[in-house]
């Protein structure tokens, strides 16, 4: 916390709970898909979807996906946008459960893949990504990201982080999350700073991965 | 004796009454040794968020603003309209005061851009005081920019030791807190020292005291809206007592750790829940907004 945390973030209003972080989340799912999807279900959860109307929280969850940033003046025009950049989307109300008021789930259609995440705003325009396809992490876009999703097996954090190491980016956290359907994991590595478009590269044609996702560290505007 | 916090107001007037500087050069080096970022970057990014706090007060008084809900239909607008032609109480400065704080506030609940400072519901309050009574008191930019950043030191003051949220402490956390800062800040950009910005957080901390937080419909348009005005001229209330050297018989951080106990012992209901306060009153009586104004 300092100075320009009080007097800050930028954002476009109402509330930067309902708003700014509404945005955030959507943005968050853009980064993941790398992309704007071409459709996407959102699930409003609580407060999200009893008083998410006034606050603007659908058009910030477009304007998220759509790639705008929570200070973005275009966020008020976020379905005539998503019209335009053929993004298909429906709102629905949704009970997840004995969750955070303000939260949402997300399912994303993109031609490269399906993903469902689910994430909460949780005051002052800070974010909770709390689960993406049925793995339960704990994100909060502070730091640049990547996700791997693998057969669960040994010897797959020891190359991600030999990569890493030698390319000097320092890891911030490392995290492996399992499920139980198909022994699958999901490994969650928050980085201290953005590895090359080469880091990520190499990466990526790792033959131990299914999925490979960078998502850039999402700021606070302004 | 009572042990001093690591951040509190009273440390930071320390680090500065001997040599004489204003209380925003404190808060300056704390920043600086915090973020490891040069000053000349911290300054200009405090003229950067002034920018976007300028356009913001210029489209509220321009346009009027109406919001999504209804609720809002223009109101900073109509103020300043009604003092240009002569209707003013006491003068156009003062009424310029209160035209401008809702005209940020407004922008904010119609989807504008603003800056959070501490909240966006509160964003209205800091912001249209310093530039009002710069512009009356024709104050240097320099002097401005540095008034912020004292309005921001004593909101991370306020953030250690209470709360600057609705939602844990009721609306003192947020027009509260403004309000704070922004009484402080108004005293080092005219020129008192840094006793007297403590003296000016604590009256005005003083008198939001145990303020609720009731958003009708649970957004941030009633009573928001005109709370920004209240917390100015709250602020410029209190500024002007501690500039005539009018002292406070409770220091400004006994007066923050209180507003933060009050808080958490304000019920749920007050506590942005949309469950109590004015947020329960029938809209115009069950008239619609537009009727009720008729
Ligand atoms: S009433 Fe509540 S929502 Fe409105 S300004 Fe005060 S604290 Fe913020």
């Amino acid at each position: 916390m300092g100075i320009f945390d009080i007097i800050g973030p930028v954002m476009v209003g109402p509330s930067s709970s309902h708003t700014a972080g509404a945005v955030r989340i959507g943005l968050f799912c853009h980064r993941l898909l790398g992309r704007t999807p071409s459709g996407v279900v959102i699930g409003l959860h609580g407060s999200f979807a009893a008083t998410g109307e006034g606050h603007g929280t659908p058009l910030a969850l477009l304007a998220g996906l759509l790639g705008l940033a929570p200070d973005d003046e275009r966020i008020p025009h976020a379905a005539e946008l998503a019209t335009e950049s053929g993004l298909a989307y429906r709102f629905e109300d949704e009970d997840l459960g004995e969750v955070h008021p303000n939260s949402v789930h997300i399912h994303l259609e993109s031609e490269e893949a399906q993903l469902d995440v689910y994430g909460s705003s949780t005051g002052g325009a800070r974010i909770d990504i709390w689960n993406i396809d049925g793995f339960a992490i704990s994100l909060d876009g502070e730091f640049p990201t990547l996700l791997f999703v693998y057969p669960d097996r040994s010897g797959t954090v020891a190359v991600v982080s030999a990569i890493l190491a030698n390319a000097a980016i320092n890891i911030a956290t490392m995290k492996v999350h399992r499920t139980t359907r198909g022994g699958q994991a999901l490994m969650a590595v928050q980085l201290d700073e953005e590895p090359s478009e080469g880091v990520l590269e190499s990466l990526r044609h790792l033959p131990h991965f299914q999925q490979v996702r960078f998502i850039p560290a999402l700021g606070f505007g302004g | 004796m009572r042990t001093m916090k690591e951040i509190s107001l009273e440390r930071f007037i320390q680090k500065v009454e001997e040599s004489g500087q204003p209380l925003s050069e404190a808060f300056l080096q704390h920043e600086i040794t915090e973020t490891g970022k040069p000053r000349e970057m911290l300054w200009e990014l405090m003229r950067t968020r002034m920018a976007v706090m300028n356009q913001a007060l210029k489209r509220g008084l321009e346009s009027p603003q109406r919001s999504r809900s209804g609720l809002i239909q223009g109101e900073a607008h109509r103020i300043a309209n009604w003092a240009a032609t002569g209707g003013s109480l006491l003068g156009g400065g003062f009424s310029k005061l209160i035209a401008s704080a809702m005209a940020i506030a407004e922008v904010n609940a119609c989807m504008g851009r603003i800056v959070a400072a501490p909240t966006a519901g509160s964003c209205g309050v800091l912001p249209a005081t310093l530039f009002t009574v710069a512009g009356e008191r024709a104050v240097s930019e320099e002097a401005l920019i540095r008034a912020f950043l004292t309005a921001g030191g004593i909101g991370l003051v306020i953030e250690r030791s209470a709360s600057l949220s609705g939602a844990e402490g009721g609306c003192q956390a947020e027009v509260g807190s403004a309000s704070a800062m922004a009484a402080g800040a108004l005293v080092e950009m005219l020129g008192g020292p840094p006793v007297q910005v403590g003296c000016a957080v604590a009256f005005a901390l003083g008198n939001l005291m145990g303020l609720i937080c009731d958003p009708v419909r649970g957004l941030v348009e009633i009573p928001c809206v005109k709370r920004n005005a209240l917390g100015e001229v709250n602020a410029v209330t209190a500024a002007e007592m501690a500039l005539a050297g009018c002292g406070s018989v409770f220091s400004a951080d006994a007066v923050i750790e209180t507003m933060g106990k009050v808080g958490r012992h304000l019920p749920e209901e007050f506590r942005e829940t949309a469950r109590g306060g004015l947020a329960l009153l029938p809209i115009g009586d069950g008239m619609s907004p537009d009727q009720a104004r008729a």
